[in-house]
Formats: C-alpha cells, sequence, structure tokens
C-alpha cells in the first residue's frame, strides 16, 4: 500500500495537487477524491470500481483522509477534498498506540473545545482518567504544551496537523475497556482447597523448625549473641564437611539442594556416576543466561546449543522433541527466555528422577554436629568482636575469623568493642 | 531567598514540549512510556455501551468472590489447634547501629549474613557489618529521603533510589580514599520517586517499584527497561521476589490497597488480592513461597495464600492502631515480625494468629525490617536514626531445648 502512496506523491508522474479550500481556510497540497480515482485508473490500468475499492482501503488504512468529514472514511469520488497522511502517522511505521498517547489526545481536545469530545470517547476519556489518575497531572500537562506549541504555528498547518492527529486515532484508538479477559481467566483458574493449603504451613513450620535459629537456637551459638562466629565458619561454601543441619535441608526439597553450592557440588558427582551430569550443567548454564548480562545473551545461546541441544553435542540433554522443537525455532531469535522450556524440562527430569534416588542411595555424608558452646563463666565478658574481609574484595575471601573456637568456657579478658 | 526548584523528570518533558515540533513530541512520550497497551483481547462489539461491559466485570468480580469462598472449607487457627503454642518470646537487642544523621528509611542484609546496607532521610547510605558495628562504606546521594536501597547478591554493589526518581548501582570499593559517587551507574528511570527496589537472582537485574504506580525490571549495565508491570492505580509502595522453584515471579503493594502478584517474563499480573483498607505498605513472601504476608495502614497484617487464593489469616489487635510499614517472617514462617509506627515491632504466631512478643526499644516509628539471611538475627530501622539487630533473649542459664540429632 505504502508503495502506491508514494507513487501517488511523485512530484512529476504523481497526483495534480493544489489548494483546495476548506470553508475559508486554504489548505495546500490537497486534492478531491475525483483525482484520485481517475490517477489510480491511469497509473494501474484498472477499472474505476477497482480503483474506488483500493482508494477506499487507503482511506480507511489511514494512509490518506478527508478533510471535511473526518469521521466518515469514505472514498468520495467527487470533489471532497483529501490529504496524505504524514508517513509518521502511517499504521505500520510506528508505535502501538499507548494509552498514555490516546489520553493526551482526548485531553487536548477537552480543553480545547468543551464538549467537543463524542460520547464514545467521553466515556473513553473518563476510564483513562480512572485508570491512569495517578499520571493525570502530566497528561493534563503535556495537553496544554502541545495546544500552546500549536496555537505558535500558522492556521493552516495547525489545521492540517489537527486533521492528521484526528485521523489517526480515528483508527487506531486503544481499546480502552477494562480486561475483561482477566476476570475471565483468574474465574477459570485452579484453586486449592483451604484445607490443604493451610495443613502445608503447618507441614513447613514443623520441617524448618529446628534450621530456624530464631526458633530452636543454633549450634555452637549464635553469633549474634555469644560474639562467636564459629557459626558462620563452619557453615561456608568451602567448608570441607557440611554439618548435620545442612546436609539435612539438601533432603526437605530440590531447591534446597540447588541453592547451597556445596549441595549442589555433591549431586552433581552423583549425576557424574550415573552419566546423567550434563543435565545439571544444562540447568546451570540456563540460569547464567537468564540472569546474566543483557550483552551476553545472543553468545550465550549459541554456547547453550553447541554444548547441549544440537545434534551430536558433546553434552547432548533429552528434550522431548516437542519442546525442542520449540527451542531450536527460538533461537533464531535469541533472547533471555528462550531456553525456560527446556530448562524447566530438565529441571523437573532431575527433580522427578534423579534427586529421589539420591536420598535413597546416597551414602551417608560424613557431617559434623557442632559441640554447643558453654555460656561462659562471665556473661558480663564480651569477645572481641573480629570483622571479616568484605565480599566486595576480588582475590579470593578467605575467611580470617581464625580461632575456630570450639566447646570450652572462655575467659578473655579483653572486652574491647570495636566502635566507630 | 527563592531557591529554584530542581528539574524534575516532568519539568525536562515540559521544555522538550515546546522546543521540539509536534510529530516529535509524542515519540518523546513513547520513549518513557514504552509499554505494551492494555488492551482486551475480545473483540468488543461496536453496539456494546461501556455501561454493559462494566455490569458484565461487576458481575464476575462477584461470581469470583464466591468461587474462592466455596473451596474455604477451614480457618488457619483452626487448623493449627493441634501445634504447641510458643510461649513467652523474649527479644533482645544485640548490636544498636548509630550513625545516620536522619531518619532510617530502608535497609537490606548482605548475604554473608553480618553487613548491611541502610538508608535514611538526609541522604546518606551507609553500608556496615553490623557485627562489629563497623562502618564500611558511606556514599552521599544527590537527593534526600532515599526510600529504597538493595545489596547486591554478590556483595560487591549496593543499589539505592528515592525522591530523584532513578535507581542508581553503586560498586563497592575497597579503596578508602575512593569516592564511591564517582562510579555510580543510574539505572532505572521512573516519573515519581523510587519506592522500592532489589536485585534479582544476580547482580545483573533490578526490580523496582515507584510511586508512579508502575513496576520496572531493568538491565544494570545497559540501564534498558527490560519489563514493566502496570495494574495498580496508585503508587506503589514495596514488591519481594518469590522464592520459588522458577523464579519467575514477585508480589507488589500499593496505595490503591491491592497485592498484585507479577509474571516477570511477560508482565502480566496473575493474581491480586484486594481486602486491605489503606495502603499496603510492606510485602514479604512466606518461606515456601506459597503464601505472602503485608502489612498496612490500616494496623493488621494479612496473610494471603496463592494456591487458595484467598486472604487466609488476619494479624490484628484493638490495642494496635497504628500502622505496620513493614514484615518479614523468621526462617521457618512460623513468626511473623511487624515493624509498626507506634515505635513497636509486634511478633506474631503465623499459624495460631496470636501475638507472642512486644519489642520496645525505639523511639520514633520503624520504616523497615528483615530478617538475616540465615535466619540468626533480624534488624529493624527507624525514624530514630538507628538500626537494631535483635534475636532471642534467654534467661540466665536457659538452654533452648532441642531433640538430639543422631550423629
Amino acid at each position: 500500500m505504502e508503495r502506491v502512496i508514494v507513487a501517488m506523491q511523485d512530484p512529476d508522474m504523481g497526483m495534480k495537487m493544489r489548494n483546495q479550500r476548506l470553508l475559508i481556510t486554504v489548505i495546500p497540497h490537497a486534492m478531491t477524491g475525483n483525482d484520485v480515482i481517475e490517477w489510480l485508473i491511469q497509473k494501474y490500468n484498472i477499472t474505476e470500481e477497482e480503483a474506488r475499492h483500493l482508494g477506499g482501503l487507503l482511506v480507511q488504512y489511514g494512509y490518506i483522509y478527508p478533510l471535511r468529514e473526518p469521521r466518515s472514511l469514505l472514498l468520495r469520488s467527487d470533489d471532497s477534498p483529501y490529504r496524505f497522511q504524514t508517513p509518521y502517522f502511517w499504521t505500520s511505521s510506528r508505535w502501538p498506540a499507548t494509552e498514555l498517547d490516546y489520553a493526551i489526545y482526548l485531553a487536548k481536545k477537552n480543553i480545547r473545545k468543551q464538549g467537543e469530545l463524542v460520547d464514545y470517547e467521553k466515556e473513553n476519556y473518563s476510564i483513562l482518567h480512572k485508570r491512569i489518575n495517578h499520571t493525570w497531572d502530566f497528561v493534563v500537562m503535556q495537553a496544554r504544551e502541545q495546544l500552546r506549541a500549536s496555537k505558535q504555528r500558522r492556521k493552516a498547518d495547525r489545521i492540517v496537523l489537527e486533521c492528521q492527529e484526528q485521523a489517526y486515532w480515528l483508527i487506531n484508538k486503544p481499546c480502552v475497556n477494562m480486561p475483561l479477559y482477566y476476570h475471565y481467566t483468574t474465574l477459570g483458574r485452579n484453586r486449592v482447597k483451604s484445607s490443604i493449603c493451610l495443613e502445608s504451613f503447618m507441614k513447613y513450620s514443623e520441617q524448618y523448625l529446628h534450621h530456624d535459629p530464631i526458633m530452636s537456637g543454633c549450634l555452637p551459638s549464635n553469633p549474634w549473641i555469644s560474639d562467636d562466629t564459629s557459626h558462620w565458619t563452619i557453615n561456608t561454601d568451602m567448608v570441607g564437611i557440611p554439618t548435620r543441619l545442612r546436609v539435612e535441608r539438601w533432603s526437605f526439597s530440590f531447591m534446597e539442594l540447588l541453592n547451597d553450592s556445596m549441595g549442589r557440588r555433591e549431586f552433581m558427582i552423583y549425576l557424574e556416576k550415573e552419566f546423567s551430569a550434563e543435565n545439571l550443567c544444562f540447568w546451570v548454564a540456563c540460569e547464567d543466561l537468564r540472569h546474566g548480562e543483557s550483552s551476553k545473551i545472543i553468545l550465550k545461546v549459541e554456547e547453550v546449543y553447541k554444548n547441549f541441544l544440537a545434534p551430536g553435542a558433546a553434552r547432548w540433554v533429552n528434550i522431548d522433541s516437542k519442546t525442542m522443537e520449540r527451542t531450536l525455532e527460538g533461537i533464531k531469535r535469541p533472547h533471555r527466555f528462550i531456553m525456560d522450556d527446556a530448562q524447566m524440562h530438565i529441571y523437573f527430569l532431575m527433580k522427578k528422577d534423579s534427586y529421589p534416588r539420591n536420598l535413597t542411595s546416597r551414602t551417608p555424608t560424613l557431617a559434623i554436629v557442632p559441640q554447643e558452646t558453654k555460656k561462659s563463666v562471665f556473661p558480663f565478658m564480651r569477645r572481641q568482636r573480629h570483622s571479616s574481609p568484605s565480599p566486595a574484595m576480588v582475590t579470593q575471601a578467605t575467611e580470617d575469623d581464625g580461632k575456630a573456637k570450639g566447646a570450652g568456657p572462655t575467659g578473655t579478658s579483653s572486652t574491647t568493642n570495636s566502635q566507630i | 531567598m527563592d531557591l529554584p526548584r530542581v528539574l524534575s523528570l516532568q519539568n525536562i518533558l515540559s521544555l522538550l514540549f515546546f522546543l521540539l515540533p509536534a510529530s516529535a513530541l509524542t515519540t518523546g512520550i513513547y520513549m518513557i512510556f514504552s509499554t505494551k497497551p492494555e488492551m482486551a483481547t475480545q473483540e468488543i462489539q461496536p453496539n456494546e455501551t461501556l455501561t454493559n461491559l462494566k455490569a458484565e466485570s461487576d458481575t464476575l468480580k462477584t461470581k469470583l468472590e464466591d468461587e474462592r469462598a466455596k473451596l474455604h472449607d477451614v480457618e488457619l487457627h483452626q487448623v493449627a489447634e493441634k501445634v504447641d503454642g510458643l510461649g513467652q518470646f523474649i527479644m533482645k537487642t544485640r548490636r544498636t547501629l548509630k550513625g545516620h544523621g536522619n531518619k532510617v528509611l530502608c535497609m537490606d542484609w548482605c548475604k554473608d549474613k553480618r553487613r548491611i546496607v541502610s538508608s535514611s532521610q538526609d541522604g546518606k547510605v551507609i553500608v556496615w557489618d553490623a557485627f562489629t558495628t563497623n562502618k564500611e562504606h558511606a556514599v552521599t546521594m544527590p537527593c534526600t529521603w532515599v526510600m529504597a536501597c538493595a545489596y547486591a547478591p554478590s556483595g560487591c554493589a549496593v543499589a539505592c533510589g528515592g525522591l530523584d526518581n532513578k535507581c542508581s548501582v553503586y560498586p563497592l570499593s575497597l579503596d578508602k580514599n575512593e569516592n564511591l559517587a564517582a562510579k555510580k551507574k543510574s539505572v532505572a528511570m521512573h516519573t515519581n520517586y523510587l519506592s522500592a527496589c532489589s536485585f534479582t537472582n544476580s547482580d545483573m537485574q533490578i526490580l523496582t517499584s515507584s510511586g508512579d504506580g508502575t513496576c520496572a525490571l531493568w538491565d544494570v549495565e545497559s540501564g534498558q527497561l527490560l519489563q514493566s508491570f502496570h495494574g495498580h492505580a496508585a503508587d506503589v509502595l514495596c514488591l519481594d521476589l518469590a522464592p520459588s522453584e522458577t523464579g519467575n515471579t514477585f508480589v507488589s503493594g500499593g496505595c490503591d490497597k491491592k497485592a498484585n502478584v507479577w509474571d516477570m517474563r511477560s508482565g502480566q499480573c496473575i493474581q491480586s488480592f484486594e481486602t486491605h483498607e489503606s495502603d499496603i505498605n510492606s510485602v514479604r513472601y512466606y518461606p515456601s513461597g506459597d503464601a505472602f504476608a503485608s502489612g498496612s495502614d490500616d494496623a493488621t497484617c494479612r496473610l494471603y495464600d496463592l494456591r487458595a487464593d484467598r486472604e487466609v489469616a488476619i494479624y490484628s489487635k484493638e490495642s494496635i492502631i497504628f500502622g505496620a510499614s513493614s514484615v518479614d517472617f523468621s526462617l521457618s514462617g512460623r513468626l511473623l515480625f511487624g515493624g509498626y509506627n507506634d515505635y513497636t515491632i509486634n511478633v506474631w504466631d503465623v499459624l495460631k494468629g496470636t501475638r507472642v512478643s512486644i519489642l520496645f526499644g525505639h523511639e520514633n516509628r520503624v520504616s523497615t525490617l528483615r530478617l538475616s539471611p540465615d535466619g540468626t538475627a533480624f534488624c529493624s530501622g527507624s525514624w530514630d536514626h538507628t538500626l537494631r539487630v535483635r534475636d532471642r533473649g534467654y534467661h540466665l542459664g536457659y538452654i533452648p531445648k532441642r531433640t538430639t540429632l543422631s550423629g
């Protein structure tokens, strides 16, 4: 369609445009409906009926708009004036009409001439007013500014611009009606009975009771109470032997296992024995893609494809054909979430298969149960509070809390409290 | 003397409008609000009047409430009858962090379980090692009322923002002489104040909520808007990311009394709850991710279950008449800590619905409250310029009962 329009506007071969009169103002560069049809007949060697049809479509899609009766989007084969819509407003080229722009347009109309809004426009206006109420000041302000700027122009230009805008909104007004479909979808949602949901809260609280330091305390002691950071030292990522509680937590859910870097390592070792380690590697790579830098997305998607999805890949993952098809199709236009389906498939595969088998077959992991620090003889004496290296250090963060104080009464002489 | 007003984004836009031609103006708006229009997917017939549609929407809403009520066969406290009560709970302040010159508005913990970032009304953002109470970094923001701050998961950066309508990321440098503000990175841009911010699973993305009624997801590196979330009819005051397996949702609460659950991928609101009677100041997920709690100006905290799709508990007392400003759960989800505007913190038994403790100590309203990452303590920030790290207090000689774990 745009080719036709461009041809029409060609200075030599295109349509002859002259100044048309609209009431008292002279509009430059306008043509009559008749002119349009004649030109189409001539250029494309078509019948009058076809030309009228084509011309009508041009008006309906907004490439040409009528000056006299802007609301009726018809091409009249008489001397009613028409104009070409500026390419800025072409349906194909630009942004989808947002509610905000429409609100500004309506506000402008309202301010310019009170009561000029047609019924449906009035209703849209009030709906929008309610919906984006919090930015309404902005809307009104923009409308006022735009009106003020337009007053600076010559009248002819102003009318032209107004007509252009009006024509655009006639065709492109966003559907302002309430999102009814949201209500329909929520109605159809699967809900779970309260009794089942609430039972799960009981179970969860019970299961995690001993892991909750505020409820049950922690071993060897709560660092905030005793000033002894052993509890943190024995639970770091790099520690040699995990605590009993930590290992127990891995058995609560697959997510707990994956969230703990040590648990993940142990799981990987198990999967390697089972020759299905590529699943976890794939999952890790997908997580990296999802949460990584935007600039590296394309690179990462290629890597993942090369390593895990390409036929004959070194670590080919077993995904069902439909998901694989969808993923491969999506890779052509890579974005952050392109691996989501595949990732979820592999995640649930591990969760339902490898993870439970790991739990049952696992030889009891070596784990320690820290001794509880005996209460110090002099509870008023506070220990030295050691600082720890900031995680902002790029080099290897080594725990420097040293002195792994185990059991035994503490009797430090110093009670210095570091303060600024 | 009339001080020049700070150029807000709106003022700048109005200047642009004055200078640029009409056609470019509307492009300007689009660049700020580049969002998908909320269009009904159904074809609306031209002769269907809007009043008809409104009526239909209302009937659907009542139908929805009926459907929700059908599956509500038991109350939480009834189910909780078989669980032991908690008895007396004593909490003690273990650390008091002094150093802010004005009201503390927000705080967040570092993943190392001991560091904290806090922000205040005077524009200062301070990073503390709460264990030693040492201040490690301090940044002065160009605006006052820094209402949001967050620690990056790596511990190498902090994000903060407030009345400047922006969220900025400051990488933490260990060089004491370096001015942190020099490396600052502006990530988020809203058209009204920033009320809350949070990093997602990595340092690369930030989720923000703003007084302009929207939430947004940003790419830190490029400052690009990845997704925006429209649906609140008023200021959005708080947000929290879900700890779920698929990690794709978050909940937000606003001045329109609604709490909305969003899908981060599509930008759609997937669930909405509207039972509070006033602004929702704080939302926090239950540790399992199946529910969330909210604290509101109507002096109640409420628990919403996502699978039952309804409110399942209200935590309130006649003697509590001031709004709750912030809430958080203990690690097992058994306790709900609520900071209130009457300077106290109330500790609720989530299952039984009763209050197990009331904590005093702050000399002005409690504005922010968070549990430490390993659950060993919780920190509260207040308008009295201090932060307090609190923990269980034991009577002398008391040892918490613990069943022996077979080693």
